[in-house]
């Protein structure tokens, strides 16, 4: 208990220090937290991106990427909501699969069919999300569980209703969701839809996490006795983050339709990327700390590594082990920035004190 | 005080970054004496070296499959799917019955567009026995693509099954052996198609020619098209199934002897990650072609030559009528292989050559001849209507049920 006092001192004091500084400055020390942190690695990966591939500079080709880098980012940005309240979904990827072979399935070459079915996929992510939810809070099964049985059974839906293989692409009209963009742009050319849904669902998100209903989903994943007791009511605040979730993934489900077509493939390891680009956004896993455009940006890091692997010509079979290397590589790199940042806060003057309690314990270990 | 700290973490992440890049190519060196444990597992018997498809690279085989390509295949041109290179033959005398045989299919999976559509006419085929009295049923499990749920099938129609005749599709070759061969102890007709086993205690191995023909024909035709040079963006769904990793090691070595620079990707068939890696791939440089080892996917591909606005590659993707149709509809260079689906059927009718006492090749090789763009408008036309996961050289226009059937791809 005297650690979590302690935190709670140090984050009472750390903001108000931060507000000293000069803008350079709150930005400097922004950058050195995890959230922070993802930014420089988007930075360093899109420069060695470049260096590797000078046509990646062009204003076009990077437009277009974060284009096709919208779905996950978006699935990242609902990730988020449950890991900070201290859940997961594992879901995810089996929801996107199955609007996807829902989309490919039920509109077909039909335009009039198109609005209904959005709205129906629109209600299967909130009535997965509801499940999810109340599995979790109300059964009392632990959310790793609740998500797994859904993935599984979702799954399982979709290879009965396809059989495991693909079926037709929907209307060209519903795949100009996640396929097109506004034309004839000056400097990019092109402004993929996709990116317009993400920018606009970003800002929605930062909103939102500035709200009660953020600020007590935080509270929530931080301690969640202290946030009922606080009078929050736990099972619908974590409800609604599952819902979140699995909306967030029937959006990149309906964008990837678009994008590429039906496929049952389509969706496959997508909560484990989400996951990771949450992490990788510097949220914490167990919930209380992160940002949700961190977790964004942390997608958009993962989508970076994988173009850059391409333009270094990686060999395929290597791929995914040097993909992953990296990955753990940059979370440990992210920690470490982090607590590197902390520390000139002990030297400053104005808590020049607290160095001389250095040895005691719970200063140093209390920190991650 | 702040900007040096910061600095020195971000050196930190490079040099961590960088020291992780000599790591990951130290160990790909390393990979000459340990090849990855799954590969080298399925190919204990033909591993040679290790790195891309080499290890799955058996030159005899090649020499084989690239003179069968021009083989005369004995039996009617009409009837593909009984049509064989001649060779060793079984005698069945013994198998010789009246009664209608109970078949017991040990499926490796139907959860590809292809062996869904191999499917659906098997089970039309064995309408047609069954009504001519040959066949009394057939009891099918299905592995869904797992080698011990397979093993497990196969145990049970052993011991429970009560069965005259075993089909086997095998789920991975080296792994299905033992079972494959504690089936022949029975006694009874053995017939495996598709895929193989390292065994030759069946009655009946039935397959088209094989992997390297395809990776010949593909790869031949992408040289013919291209320059020097070129650069060739090869997509495969998964490593590790031989028939899959001899078509691009067949290739490889055709791109590799004519200067053409390939570029290989796994996709899993996923069309996001074809797309990404084709667009990733154009922004890098020109692609001049794309090479598929099977055609699940093609559209993405196409389409993201399209939404970058550049013009059409030469292209081999597979008589899947998606890409018959997205061929057709943008004119480039194609050529569509084939991996000769109505291989579904010959199973079944080798059951009833087997209790007719019919020798049967013990070795059943099915032509497989790629589908050409003169050919494409006749394939197109007498498969219209069908879905876009139909596959054009299915050969069950003589059956039953056509072609609703295939249409409304009821999968049974």
């Amino acid at each position: 208990m005297t650690t979590s006092t302690q935190l709670l001192d140090r984050a009472g004091r750390a903001p108000l220090a931060d507000h000293h500084r000069s803008l350079g400055g709150r930005a400097a020390a922004a950058l050195a937290t995890p959230g922070g942190a993802v930014y420089v690695l988007v930075l360093l990966l899109l420069v060695a991106t470049i260096a590797a591939n000078p046509n990646f500079g062009d204003p076009g080709v990077v437009i277009r990427f974060l284009g096709r880098t919208a779905p996950i980012a978006i699935a990242a940005i609902g990730q988020y909501y449950v890991i900070v309240s201290g859940e997961f979904d594992l879901s995810m990827g089996a929801v996107v699969a199955a609007q996807v072979v829902m989309a490919g399935n039920l509109i077909g070459q039909d335009d009039s069919r198109i609005l209904p079915v959005m709205v129906l996929m629109l209600a299967v992510g909130v009535l997965i999300g509801v499940l999810n939810g109340l599995g979790t809070t109300l059964l009392g099964v632990p959310s790793f569980i609740v998500t797994l049985g859904m993935m599984l059974a979702l799954g399982g839906l979709v290879d009965h209703l396809t059989g495991g293989a693909a079926t037709g692409n929907p209307a060209d009209t519903f795949r100009e969701i996640g396929r097109g963009g506004i034309q004839d742009v000056p400097v990019v050319d092109v402004i993929p839809y996709p990116l317009l849904i993400l920018l606009v669902l970003g800002a929605l998100a930062s909103w939102s996490m500035r709200r009660p209903f953020g600020r007590s989903l935080v509270a929530a994943g931080d301690n969640a006795d202290a946030a009922r007791v606080s009078g929050s009511s736990l099972w619908w605040l974590k409800t609604r983050a599952f819902i979140i979730s699995s909306l967030s993934a029937t959006v990149a489900g309906i964008l990837l339709v678009g994008y590429a077509g039906v496929h049952p493939s389509v969706g496959q390891g997508y909560e484990f990327t989400a996951i990771t680009a949450v992490v990788l956004g510097g949220v914490l896993l167990g919930g209380g700390r992160g940002w949700v455009l961190s977790a964004a940006a942390g997608a958009v890091a993962l989508e970076l590594l994988f173009v850059l692997l391409t333009a270094l010509g990686v060999e395929s079979t290597w791929r995914a082990t040097v993909q992953g290397l990296i990955i753990i590589a940059a979370v440990a790199v992210a920690g470490r920035a982090w607590q590197r940042g902390r520390r000139p806060r002990r030297t400053s003057p104005s808590s020049r004190h607290l160095t001389h309690h250095q040895p005691t314990p719970g200063t140093t270990t209390g920190d991650n | 005080m702040r900007t040096p700290l910061r600095s020195r973490s971000l050196r930190g992440a490079v040099a961590s970054v960088a020291a992780l890049a000599v790591l990951a190519a130290c160990s790909t060196d390393e990979s000459i004496d340990d090849p990855a444990p799954q590969a080298g597992e399925e190919s204990a018997s033909e591993t040679e070296e290790s790195g891309g498809g080499e290890e799955w690279f058996v030159q005899a085989d090649f020499d084989e499959q690239d003179e069968q390509r021009s083989a005369t295949f004995e039996g009617d041109p009409e009837q593909p799917w009984l049509q064989y290179i001649d060779g060793e033959m079984t005698d069945t005398a013994d198998y010789t019955s009246n009664k209608a045989q109970k078949v017991c299919f040990a499926n490796a999976s139907i959860s590809n567009p292809w062996r869904q559509t191999g499917w659906i006419t098997m089970n039309q085929q064995l309408k047609v026995l069954q009504d001519e009295g040959v066949i009394s049923e057939m009891e099918t499990r299905d592995a869904q693509d797992d080698d011990n749920t397979q093993i497990a099938d196969i145990d049970y129609f052993i011991s429970e099954g009560n069965c005259d005749v075993f089909v086997i599709s095998p789920n991975s070759t080296a792994a299905m052996t033992p079972a494959v061969e504690r089936a022949c102890e029975t006694g009874k007709p053995v017939i495996v198609f598709d895929r193989g086993v390292e065994t030759d205690c069946y009655t009946t191995f039935i397959h088209p020619i094989g992997g390297y023909a395809w990776g010949i024909d593909t790869a031949n035709f992408l040289v013919e098209n291209l320059e020097e040079g070129d650069k060739v963006v090869a997509l495969r769904i998964l490593p590790g199934v031989d028939v899959l990793e001899t078509r691009w090691g067949a290739a490889k070595k055709i791109f590799e002897e004519n200067g053409i620079e390939a570029v290989d990707y796994f996709t899993g068939a996923d069309p996001t990650k074809i797309k990404g890696i084709i667009t990733d791939e154009l922004t890098k440089g020109d692609v001049a072609g794309v090479w598929m080892d099977a055609g699940d996917g093609a559209v993405a591909a196409i389409e993201a030559f399209e939404d970058q606005g550049v013009d059409y590659p030469v292209m081999t993707g597979e008589d899947e009528m998606s890409f018959l149709r997205k061929w057709e509809e943008t004119g480039l260079t194609g050529l569509a292989p084939v991996y000769s689906n109505f291989q579904w059927r010959t199973p079944l009718l080798a059951v009833q050559k087997i209790v007719a006492g019919e020798e049967v090749p013990k070795e059943w090789v099915l032509p497989q001849t790629p589908i050409t763009e003169d050919e494409r408008a006749d394939f197109l036309e007498a498969n219209e209507g069908m879905p876009d996961g139909h596959y054009a050289k299915f050969g069950g226009e003589d059956l039953p049920g056509y072609p609703q059937v295939w249409q409304e791809r009821q999968i049974p």
